[in-house]
């Protein structure tokens, strides 16, 4: 396969063709886009998405990329955000066949390729999941022997993103917990509550070695779980993370 | 290419606020989004140091206290991160840099602003001096919050945000431009949110 070079395609507009849209949760919706000449993208990237109106009125949001670098099509996933100017645009007015402007990949830091090693661990808080999913889709379309754990934090078990393809990728190296913040459903065997150090040690983050920790999601789950890392014996170093924050995206 | 226009996007502009105050593509937001690449570090006070030094004819370090004794000045800004927020009127208490740079003799061009925690940006030295940037320590008349870079962060508000670097420790004067952390990651090396220079081939 050819290497994908990202950093060399500059960052021009593209305007992509949405293939399909296809509801995740109540709130969040990821959109399949066929972008042409799309340069390729690591795991753990975004786009961004612009949108204009009329009288050439601009809006632009980043959102992360979903899709594994193998994936034939750009996958984004957006959480529906309540009086957001962008997000109920995307979920509940485009349609397939519509068109829509982005650009990308951006970022060279949050982001994850095979040949990076592991182990992995990957903490995603809500639609914080969203980067990490494209590196846990790319792990599994190379079959890569990287062992992986990944610890979702959702509201409740509706509010889980990917949830039937965690549980089949589970297994194979990796590990899928889950902790349900606010209501869990009947005989619940995961997790409840907000991710704490007990949690973390079970997961093995107690022997930190050389694993490498990606942590996405709002900026309290982000701080509150970095700081438990590095309480736990975690270099600084070592724990990249990507916080996003109530904004009116 | 000309934008392609999105069907049925009316967009949502914000009556309450002057459109010459935003700069392209971005949005203005009334909370204060927290971004960093890495944990937040803890700097104790008792420790914390700022250093100027490099191509400096003597570096110069002031602990705490002696940065506190320091002339202050009261700005109130709009500031514009590359993630597209602008937040306009923040208000911030710090010391200039040209009141840092006073007794420094350099022939440099450049500077590298270090973090506690270690991110780097980089910034010529024109891009700091005649008031236009700042060590802050205060926001909103308090004390700078770790999350937001206290005990002490840049303040460079006409560059996009995260050349404002967080738990800032010093800065190393330059006769060469060294990228820093974004700056080596995909994103601009000088970041001016008017010409939208948020990433390398802008």
């Amino acid at each position: 396969m050819e290497r994908l070079a990202p950093r060399r395609a500059p960052l021009t507009w593209r305007v992509s063709t949405l293939a399909e849209k296809r509801p995740e949760t109540q709130t969040a919706t990821t959109l399949v886009l066929n972008v042409p000449d799309w340069p390729g993208h690591l795991a753990g990237q975004h786009v961004d998405v612009r949108l204009t109106a009329e009288d050439g009125y601009q809006a632009e949001r980043s959102y992360s990329i979903a899709s594994s670098p193998e994936d034939p099509h750009l996958a984004i996933t957006i959480e529906r955000i309540e009086d957001g100017e962008v997000s109920p645009y995307l979920t509940d007015e485009l349609r397939p066949g519509d068109q829509l402007e982005l650009r990308g990949p951006i970022g060279l830091y949050f982001t994850w390729d095979t040949g990076d090693g592991g182990p992995l661990l990957l903490l995603g808080g809500g639609s914080g999941l969203v980067p990490l999913m494209a590196m846990l889709r790319h792990r599994a379309a190379v079959t890569s022997a990287v062992a992986a754990t990944v610890l979702v934090s959702a509201r409740g078990w509706d509010d889980v993103l990917y949830r039937d393809e965690l549980s089949s990728l589970d297994g194979d190296g990796l590990t899928v917990r889950y902790t349900l913040t606010r209501a869990q459903p009947p005989e619940w065997r995961g997790w409840s509550g907000r991710v704490n150090a007990e949690m973390l040690r079970e997961l093995g983050a107690d022997r930190a070695g050389n694993v490498r920790v990606f942590i996405c999601g709002p900026t309290g789950f982000v701080e509150h779980v970095a700081d438990l890392l590095v309480q736990l014996g975690h270099d600084p170093h070592a724990i990249k993370t990507e916080r996003f924050g109530p904004t009116g995206g | 290419m000309s934008p392609l226009i999105s069907r049925g996007f009316g967009g949502r502009r914000r009556r309450d606020v002057d459109p010459s105050r935003i700069p392209p593509g971005q949005y203005v937001t009334d909370d204060f989004p927290v971004l960093s690449a890495g944990p937040t570090p803890t700097v104790d006070l008792d420790d914390w140091t700022f250093t100027i030094n490099g191509a400096v004819d003597e570096p110069a370090t002031w602990s705490w206290d002696e940065f506190q004794a320091l002339p202050n000045e009261q700005i109130t800004t709009d500031i514009h991160c590359v993630t597209k927020w602008s937040k306009l009127g923040t208000p911030w208490r710090g010391v200039s840099v040209d009141t840092l740079l006073e007794n420094v003799e350099t022939a440099a061009d450049f500077v590298l602003a270090s973090s506690y925690g270690g991110y780097t940006t980089n910034l010529p030295l024109a891009d700091v001096t005649d008031g236009q940037a700042w060590v802050a320590c205060e926001y909103d008349g308090q004390p700078l919050e770790p999350i937001h870079g206290g005990p002490a962060r840049m303040l460079v508000p006409h560059l996009y945000f995260w050349k404002s670097a967080k738990w800032v420790r010093g800065l190393q004067l330059l006769d060469h431009d060294e990228p820093g952390f974004w700056e080596t990651n995909g994103y601009h090396n000088h970041g001016d949110p008017w010409k939208e220079q948020r990433y390398w081939s802008d």
